[in-house]
């Protein structure tokens, strides 16, 4: 395993020049917490007609939870909250290995597959989508990677 | 291959002692292993593996108990653990060393069973901002319980103790000073026979948590003259799940159990139950017993390597990791006590320490990243991790060498 497969340059990119960095006024708001590492990511949405309208992050973390994060809040928008449910779940399923990185699934996120092969990052990819879901569902409070 | 004097002049002979460890023989991600995270835990030499081995292939019992053969060579080998284990703390006896699951658990004894029967509503107890969380979870759970107070005595950027703040800080209030030895997390090894001074002016008991310090340096609780000492097994070159805590007989006399269970008992009714005598009443129910076998083999190994070696030796890669990491421009040392041991914490530019560890890890070398269980101390510093690494008596300059070339292609990596 090359350490290119995991640090591809859109992750690097990404983690220098994360998008949607900041807070959406007046949105839905959640923030995620790995206690493992410290890192903190919270995740701000606006939804409009049962649409993320907008999305956006903010927080201090590795390059993998802030690269995902940044192409998270890109994907997301404009997706129904029951399509970010089923993306959760397949970019869930790539990155614990559980199954095929298939781009015409997940899109961009294929970039992240190299994930899998490390099973102590799994969860620093996961951070914001954790948030993300709770933001959606409202819910407000931290969520844990534990 | 180098090797080491101390100021006694032995030799030390790293390679050698690195060939008792059969883990570290082996290749990582197509490297050669270089274990740099001995302040997490430690590897176990093959004195510790045998002796555990032998115990379960041929002396495996319950103790305490039994009038069978093997049941006497069970109780045999654990006790005979303790006198060692007393021996090599310098304890006046083996009775004052109370075997726990570990550091953590030897200090949450303390707390439970010692501080919190004395503990009145607005009581004092001292720690310091550099403490592990198991030093600071244990006092906040009987604080609460009892309306006690923490005090916390500050530090300085370099990770050095205020040392004029504890004298003030440790007042007509404080019950207890807890303060841990050497900092896991910066490697600071604290001023501890000042503070001793102090608190035994004050009369005050101390309990110093010795997870890391016992591993890198000659402890002797009588010379120190503190109250407890708590020490984990594991980052001693023996196994997990073992600890012990060290404290003077009067004191573990004046505690009341803080588990009821089986072998804790002189004799039970429904009506009343005495209980044994100090160490057995703090050791309810069928003990690690393989653990306190393996932690015997451990400070046997320790001993005849000998504390003084290792220390001489730990600080000379100590010194020269400090010294070829800070030469690197971007790279950010994090705790520069002048008095540390084992452990250099340190950040990679803006580089995230979990992306330092995963990089250093493909090229062989094991670290730790994260708050190593001290947020505290990361909070003072503004940061929320670091990479650390941390010496074992089998680490050569070779291994000081691959960190510091590993941290450089991070560098380049991510420039």
């Amino acid at each position: 395993m090359d350490l290119r497969d995991l640090y591809q340059e859109v992750i690097l990119d990404h983690n220098k020049r994360p998008r949607n960095f900041g807070v959406v006024e007046g949105g839905s708001q959640a923030a995620g917490h790995n206690p493992m590492c410290g890192d903190r990511v919270s995740v701000s949405v606006r939804m409009a007609d049962g649409r993320v309208a907008e999305a956006r992050f903010t927080g201090s973390g590795c390059a993998i939870s802030k690269a995902s994060a940044s192409m998270m809040t890109e994907v997301v928008t404009g997706r129904t909250s029951e399509d970010v449910r089923i993306l959760f779940t397949t970019f869930q399923d790539m990155v614990t290995g559980k199954s095929e990185a298939d781009d015409e699934k997940v899109g961009k996120l294929v970039v992240l597959a190299g994930v899998s092969e490390y099973p102590s990052r799994v969860k620093c990819a996961m951070l914001a989508w954790h948030a993300l879901q709770a933001a959606i569902d409202g819910a407000g409070t931290t969520v844990t990677t534990e | 291959m180098r090797t080491l004097g101390d100021a006694q002049g032995h030799m030390f002979d790293a390679a050698a002692a690195r060939r008792e460890f059969p883990i570290l023989d082996q290749q990582v991600h197509g490297k050669p292993l270089v274990y740099l995270d001995n302040a997490n835990t430690t590897q176990k030499p093959l004195a510790v593996i045998e002796a555990m081995d032998r115990y379960y292939r041929l002396d495996n019992a319950n103790i305490h108990r039994a009038t069978h053969l093997l049941s006497e060579r069970a109780t045999k080998a654990y006790e005979g653990a303790r006198e060692r284990i007393a021996r090599f703390f310098n304890a006046r006896e083996s009775a004052e060393i109370v075997f726990t699951r570990g550091c953590t658990e030897a200090i949450n004894l303390v707390a439970h069973s010692y501080a919190r029967p004395r503990l009145r509503a607005g009581d004092e107890i001292l720690l310091t901002r550099m403490e592990h969380h198991s030093n600071i979870v244990p006092w906040q759970l009987v604080a609460e319980q009892t309306g006690a107070v923490l005090r916390v005595v500050p530090m300085d950027q370099d990770g050095v103790l205020d040392m004029a703040e504890f004298a003030r800080l440790l007042g007509p209030r404080t019950v207890l000073v807890s303060v841990i030895h050497v900092s896991n997390a910066l490697g600071t090894v604290n001023p501890v026979r000042e503070m001793m001074a102090l608190a035994r002016a004050a009369g005050v008991p101390v309990l110093l948590d010795g997870a890391q310090a016992a591993p890198h340096m000659p402890v002797d609780v009588q010379e120190l003259g503190c109250d407890f000492y708590a020490c984990s097994a594991h980052k001693m070159y023996g196994p997990t799940g073992i600890g012990a805590l060290y404290g003077r007989r009067e004191l573990l006399e004046s505690m009341p159990p803080w588990m009821g269970g089986g072998d804790m008992i002189a004799s039970v009714s429904f009506e009343h139950t005495e209980y044994n005598a100090v160490p057995y009443k703090f050791e309810a129910g069928t003990p690690n017993i393989a653990g306190v076998v393996g932690f015997g083999a451990a400070v046997d190994f320790l001993s005849r390597v000998g504390m003084q070696e290792i220390a001489a030796h730990e600080g000379a890669l100590l010194d020269h990791a400090t010294e070829a990491l800070g030469a690197i421009e971007g790279i950010r040392l994090v705790g520069r006590a002048p008095e540390r041991a084992g452990v250099v914490s340190f950040l990679v530019g803006e580089v995230h320490p979990h992306d330092v560890g995963t990089f250093l890890d493909q090229d062989g070398v094991a670290v730790r990243t994260g708050q190593h269980c001290a947020q505290p101390v990361m909070d003072f510093y503004g940061i929320t991790s670091t990479v650390r690494a941390s010496f074992g008596l089998y680490n050569t300059h070779a291994d000081v060498d691959a960190l510091v070339a590993s941290v450089k292609r991070v560098q380049q990596f991510f420039a």
